[in-house]
């Protein structure tokens, strides 16, 4: 897991491993997963967060599908250019 | 194809004279983004940075006749008139190298994972680059 920007600051982690837990197949259900964390989680992760996320590399809705060893990543819209 | 995401400045006139040395090119188009007014830091991805940005290029490619085309993106630390990013493509025409130069563009506004970062805070996305991308759909 990755977390770049203001996601990054607000989490006040740059990255984790995580065990995909039981029942989380998902990019969106993953996010849920973690807004279950609570406190600062719960805040940046919520459903009216516009939240990017990335698998593997790659920009991916919230219905990609997961599995072990993938490079999951969240971020805000990004502001290039 | 030549995508580079670096800290250091870059040379736009260079890069472009790389670019006309085919004798097939008849056409070389480029867009420059400076600092407009106030000091920032742009954070990114690496490794998806560069990915998203071949991608972009490559789609580019696929839709018109582009010969070759340069990007390079700067990080870290940047001050009011420093450069941000070069984009130019080469074709036969400046009708190809025209639209590939603005499409790649406004895909990297959209698609690429840079963040930029002012001194009052994150600099927001805003809606007009969604709808710049969305008209090449």
């Amino acid at each position: 897991m990755l977390y770049f920007a203001a996601l990054r600051e607000q989490l006040g982690t740059a990255g984790e491993e995580i065990e995909l837990p039981a029942g989380v197949s998902t990019v969106a259900a993953l996010r849920s997963h973690l807004r279950g964390r609570g406190g600062a989680w719960q805040l940046a992760l919520a459903d009216g967060k516009l939240v990017r996320m990335a698998v593997n590399q790659d920009m991916a809705p919230p219905a990609a599908v997961l599995k072990a060893g993938d490079e999951v990543a969240f971020f805000p819209p990004v502001t290039g250019g | 194809m030549k995508i580079a995401v670096q800290a250091q400045d870059f040379d736009a006139g260079a890069e472009m004279r790389a670019l006309s040395r085919d004798p097939k090119v008849g056409a070389v188009a480029s867009f420059v983004g400076v600092v407009r007014e106030v000091g920032m830091t742009l954070e990114h991805y690496p490794g998806m940075t560069e990915k998203a940005l071949r991608k972009i290029a490559e789609e580019a490619k696929s839709r018109w006749q582009v010969l070759d085309c340069t990007v390079i993106h700067r990080v870290g630390p940047l001050e009011p008139t420093d450069q941000i990013v070069l984009v130019a493509v080469s074709s036969a025409h400046r009708g190809d190298a025209f639209s590939a130069c603005e499409f790649i563009m406004d895909y990297l506004k959209t698609q690429a994972p840079f963040w930029k970062k002012e001194a009052a805070g994150w600099v927001e996305a805003r809606a007009s680059d969604d709808k710049a991308a969305e008209r090449w759909r």
